[in-house]
């Protein structure tokens, strides 16, 4: 038996160490250095320019950077969920996805604050926030709850990682030259001692207890941007619960996109079981039914008053300029996907794959609609200004930043999973030790 | 045109003078009795002026005490509390109004506004299906309640305790919450470099100007402090020939548009006045008088919007 657990370890510490990229890895990081780089190239227009490089004006004077920073912090919530929430309700089938869900965690925010920054027509004048901030704004609250919600993510990260750190330590000759170096800074202190793993361990359960009001924050203060204003389809008291709800579902879809590709590249098929996708599968059916009560909520109401400013907008997104975009986001990224989740052949690898980017790409332009639209439909009508003004469609520039930004949240990513173990490869054989036992 | 002039300042000078007045009230002596008496040679030259009680009284030009010249520039410490003792109010009367948009070009002219965009709109409204169209001139309402200083995160927009709210164009760092937040879309981005001749590019920044524009940051109509200060009246005020807008104090209650004067209360309370969306307690400076009995028909205001399109 014992002999058996250490064969064990000793296979799985060899299936899970982060390897070389192939050359399908090569090609995908240079695709997304390259992108990154036209993105780069036109933040350096707008910041030459100015920010007349993209097509906002004064009436949408948010466009898709504000709902891609939006996607960003939605998608970062997955992290809470599946390291903190099911932790502790001491779920263990998720164990092998903390490490990806944390990771998207940790990229996503910090982008969102990139392209938060970018959306700024003084980025040299980020300082004044701290010169200058005034805690009545709901911007303060976000930069206050976005960097302790980044700080706690990559604890989350760091501290379960460091028994790996350890494996990792162990075998030099088999690592790349000057990485054991920052392998033996990152975790050189750490013995695996019994004295130190308490500590880790319960560093890890306060800082998941932590993060689940600190998430919730993040995503309802982002929704607070809109509805602390007037406008008609920001102005409302869902949007708090909405914003969240929606949120867990665009990072839940994520993780398992996540856990597709892992499985299929690394050859994974025994960490990330069938099971994996099928309980994930399940997860994603609860949370979009929730998404979908508080899109009744959201929309059926005011729908149902029809009141005067809503009317309008309500009109673009049901049967107007919107609509495609609207049935697009809320069938295909949500009712679509659950109604086959609800099936198990639905919740197999390959299809919930694909329902995963379903839910992904619904959510992006979900978070589209939510900006754009409510700018083009203020209280007095679009007069006296730049006819260019009264409608939006992004810039090549915008288009460029955006994709530069989602490119990077990849890299990142990627990056990661070459230089560590995205399957924590301690827990793994912990759990594996214990379930023979059963 | 000249005499136009000379009534406006006359007005401002009783409100400075009142304003004096008031203040060696308190100290015990009466109003109009200068300072320092015993220097003061009459002139023989009389003007009216509006007294604290509404009524006319002859003055001798003696005894007014001329502006001091404003020390120019301002601390923006300065800048962002004000004038004490004020509080700035306008009076749009719809009934005079038919868009022959001298305002907004005086104004754009004066601050440089980008071209193509407005601090100051007129709008084209009809409530409802079989209601009567009017002309709208909008500014910045300078609300009590600003949503857009509520939600500024570097005090960038503030409101002043003589009621104008300001930007200071060398704090904001352009995130456009601003603009979100305001429901009468009177904020303008400068989304590019402003188009400023270089003399005037090349001054410093005033809150109380909102001169030079800068960009990357937020502009709009400021009531132009920097003239009331000077003992004027705000450009769009002087530039209209049909007198829709109104400029005063609410503290001293009364105000004009250059040829006539009215006491601020009794205008609001005869012609109805109201402001625009009181339902979302924003409380704004602006109060408009409702198009009733019109000097002009609203058709003749089109003519302004075809010559707009044809040029």
């Amino acid at each position: 038996m014992e002999n058996q657990n250490t064969l064990n370890s000793k296979k799985t510490t060899q299936d899970l160490l982060p390897k070389k990229f192939g050359k399908r890895g090569v090609i995908w990081t240079a695709m997304l250095i390259l992108l990154c780089l036209i993105g780069a190239f036109a933040y350096y227009r707008q910041l030459r320019y100015g920010l007349v490089v993209t097509h906002m004006g004064d009436y949408v004077s948010w466009g898709i950077y504000i709902s891609n920073f939006v996607f960003f912090v939605a998608i970062s919530l997955v992290g809470s969920l599946v390291t903190a929430i099911f932790r502790l309700g001491n779920i263990h089938w998720s164990t092998p996805l903390t490490r990806i869900a944390e990771i998207i965690a940790v990229s996503a925010i910090l982008f969102a604050s990139f392209i938060i920054i970018v959306d700024m027509g003084r980025p040299e004048r980020l300082v004044n926030l701290f010169i200058h901030g005034r805690i009545q704004s709901p911007i303060m609250w976000d930069v206050i709850v976005i960097s302790t919600y980044l700080v706690i993510s990559l604890l989350l990260l760091y501290l379960p990682l460091l028994p790996d750190l350890k494996i990792l330590n162990e075998q030099k000759e088999k690592n790349m030259g000057w990485w054991n170096k920052v392998y033996l800074f990152l975790g050189g202190f750490w013995k695996g001692n019994a004295r130190q793993e308490r500590i880790n361990q319960k560093a890890v359960l306060i800082l998941s207890i932590l993060i689940i009001p600190v998430a919730f924050c993040i995503h309802t203060v982002t929704s607070w941007l809109f509805a602390t204003t007037y406008r008609p389809g920001w102005d409302s008291t869902n949007f708090g619960a909405y914003f969240v709800s929606g949120a867990f579902l665009v990072g839940a879809g994520a993780v398992v996109i996540a856990m597709y590709i892992f499985r299929k590249i690394y050859h994974l098929e025994q960490y990330i079981t069938e099971v994996h996708f099928d309980q994930m599968g399940r997860v994603l059916v609860l949370l979009a039914l929730l998404y979908l009560y508080f899109n009744m909520n959201e929309y059926l109401v005011p729908a149902f008053k029809m009141k005067k400013a809503e009317e309008a907008h309500l009109v673009t997104l049901f049967t107007g300029d919107f609509a495609p975009m609207f049935w697009f986001s809320l069938l295909a990224g949500l009712v679509i996907p659950a109604i086959i989740m609800l099936f198990k052949q639905g919740r197999k690898p390959l299809p919930m794959f694909i329902l995963g980017i379903m839910v992904v790409v619904g959510a992006w332009f979900k978070r589209y609609l939510i900006v754009t639209p409510t700018l083009l439909h203020p209280f007095l009508p679009m007069h006296d200004s730049p006819d260019r003004f009264r409608h939006y469609f992004p810039s090549w520039e915008e288009w460029a930043i955006a994709i530069g930004s989602l490119a990077g949240v990849l890299l990142i990513i990627t990056f990661f999973v070459r230089i560590f173990p995205i399957i924590p490869i301690q827990e793994t054989i912990v759990e594996q030790n214990a379930t023979p036992e059963k | 045109m000249q005499k136009k002039d000379t009534s406006r300042r006359d007005f401002l000078l009783s409100g400075l003078l009142t304003g004096a007045g008031l203040a060696a009230g308190c100290s015990g002596k009466t109003a109009f009795t200068p300072g320092n008496a015993e220097q003061v040679i009459p002139s023989g030259e009389k003007v009216k002026l509006l007294s604290i009680d509404g009524e006319v009284v002859e003055v001798d030009k003696a005894f007014l005490k001329p502006v001091p010249d404003i020390p120019y520039p301002l601390s923006n410490g300065e800048e962002r509390v004000g004038m004490p003792g004020k509080k700035f109010v306008m009076v749009i009367d719809l009934s005079r109004c038919k868009n022959l948009k001298k305002c907004q070009s005086a104004c754009n002219h004066m601050h440089h506004v980008h071209p193509g965009q407005n601090w100051l709109k007129i709008y084209a409204m009809q409530d409802a299906e079989h209601t009567a169209p009017y002309w709208q001139p909008t500014t910045c309402m300078h609300c009590d309640e600003p949503p857009c200083v509520k939600v500024c995160p570097v005090d960038a927009t503030f409101k002043r305790q003589d009621g104008i709210v300001l930007i200071d164009s060398d704090r904001c760092v352009g995130c456009r919450f601003c603009m979100a937040a305001c429901p009468y879309s009177t904020r303008v981005f400068n989304w590019e470099k402003p188009a400023l001749p270089e003399e005037i590019a090349g001054r410093d920044y005033s809150c109380e100007t909102s001169v030079p524009q800068k960009k990357g940051t937020v502009g709009k109509c400021d009531f132009c402090p920097d003239m009331v200060r000077k003992g004027e009246l705000p450009h769009c005020v002087t530039a209209c020939p049909n007198g829709v807008f109104f400029f005063g104090d609410i503290n001293e209650d009364v105000v004009t548009n250059g040829a006539e004067t009215f006491r601020f209360s009794d205008l609001v309370r005869d012609k109805a006045g109201y402001r625009l969306m009181e339902d979302l307690g924003t409380k704004p400076s602006v109060y408009y008088l409702p198009p009733v009995n019109r000097n002009f028909k609203f058709e003749e205001g089109l003519k302004t919007e075809e010559q707009k399109t044809n040029a």
